[in-house]
């Protein structure tokens, strides 16, 4: 398998999604710089989450528009699979990628714990280990993950079952506390029309080692390398 | 030539910065505050000199960075 993780200046979760593939599938991915306009031919492009481009202006909205985001379109057109996380979601859909956006945190608070998220479809490569109905506990660590759309684009990504994961409550936890930061629907993640890009606000690279606390999110990276290696 | 851009939330998108706002004045004492939204102001100093063509070049400007239409919505001011 074939990976690219795309570095942004202010991305800052690159080396976990690094040890996280690099614990999947054995094998070291590229680490590409945003400048460049072009890649070679890739089975899976990560946008890691951090803070790129300080959040100016809006959040993924100057990362949208660097040199590489007209080679990840390429090249996700073709069907390569691409995974946006935490900020790299933020660019996805500032980029057209994903439909909707993130807002700012219901509570205005930057949220740093764990969540519990539930796979809601068995049917793309990155929920596939899981199967539908799965809980799994992983961390998030952001402010503006509120997710937004029309009730239109809502409706469809429900009806189509593109929501991939959700955010709900954990053993013993309330439920009014299991949404983190508003989301419509309790929104965590979502996957494109041909079900090969994710975003997700959560991090799952963050609970893949047993030092992390949990190592649920294993699966995630598991599935990927299971379906393209 | 001068221009302005005002962004705002569209209807219906929450705003919990406003929200907050809102709470503020309301605890600072100021009755009858019904409601706040906030937005931003982007001001540009522009090298082009017709006002229509100025216009047009900072709705472009909005369309494809300034506003993200999902969720916001632009007006264009250009200083005569």
């Amino acid at each position: 398998m074939r990976a690219a993780i795309i570095r942004f200046p202010g991305t800052n979760r690159e080396n976990d999604v690094i040890a996280a593939l690099k614990r999947a599938s054995g094998q070291e991915p590229l680490l590409v710089w945003h400048k460049e306009s072009e890649l070679p031919d890739l089975d899976l492009i990560v946008l890691p989450g951090g803070f790129a481009f300080g959040d100016y202006l809006r959040p993924g909205a100057m990362a949208a528009l660097s040199p590489v985001m007209k080679e990840v379109k390429r090249q996700a057109a073709r069907g390569v699979a691409v995974v946006g996380i935490c900020n790299g979601f933020q660019v996805l859909t500032e980029a057209g990628l994903l439909p909707g956006a993130l807002l700012r945190n219901a509570d205005l608070r930057f949220v740093c714990r764990d969540v519990h998220l539930r796979a809601e479809t068995d049917n793309s490569i990155f929920t596939s280990s899981y199967g539908r109905g799965q809980l799994l506990r992983v961390p998030i660590a952001h402010q503006d993950g509120n997710y937004f759309a029309d009730q239109g684009t809502i409706d469809r990504l429900e009806g189509e079952e593109r929501v991939a994961f959700r955010y709900v409550a954990g053993p013993g936890e309330a439920a009014e506390r299991a949404n983190p930061n508003g989301s419509l629907n309790d929104i965590a993640g979502i996957l494109s029309e041909n079900r090969r890009i994710l975003g997700m606000m959560p991090h799952p690279e963050d609970a893949t080692d047993p030092i992390q606390g949990s190592t649920e999110g294993c699966g995630l990276f598991d599935g990927i390398v299971k379906s393209l290696a | 030539m001068k221009a302005r851009v005002h962004i705002t939330l569209k209807n219906g998108v929450l705003d919990p910065q406003g929200k907050a706002i809102e709470h503020a004045l309301t605890a600072l004492g100021f009755a009858g505050v019904k409601e706040v939204r906030q937005g931003k102001l982007i001001e540009l100093e522009l090298a082009e000199q017709d006002p229509s063509k100025a216009r047009a070049q900072v709705e472009e400007m909005c369309r494809k960075l300034l506003a993200n239409q999902v969720i916001e919505n632009f007006e264009v001011e250009v200083e005569a």
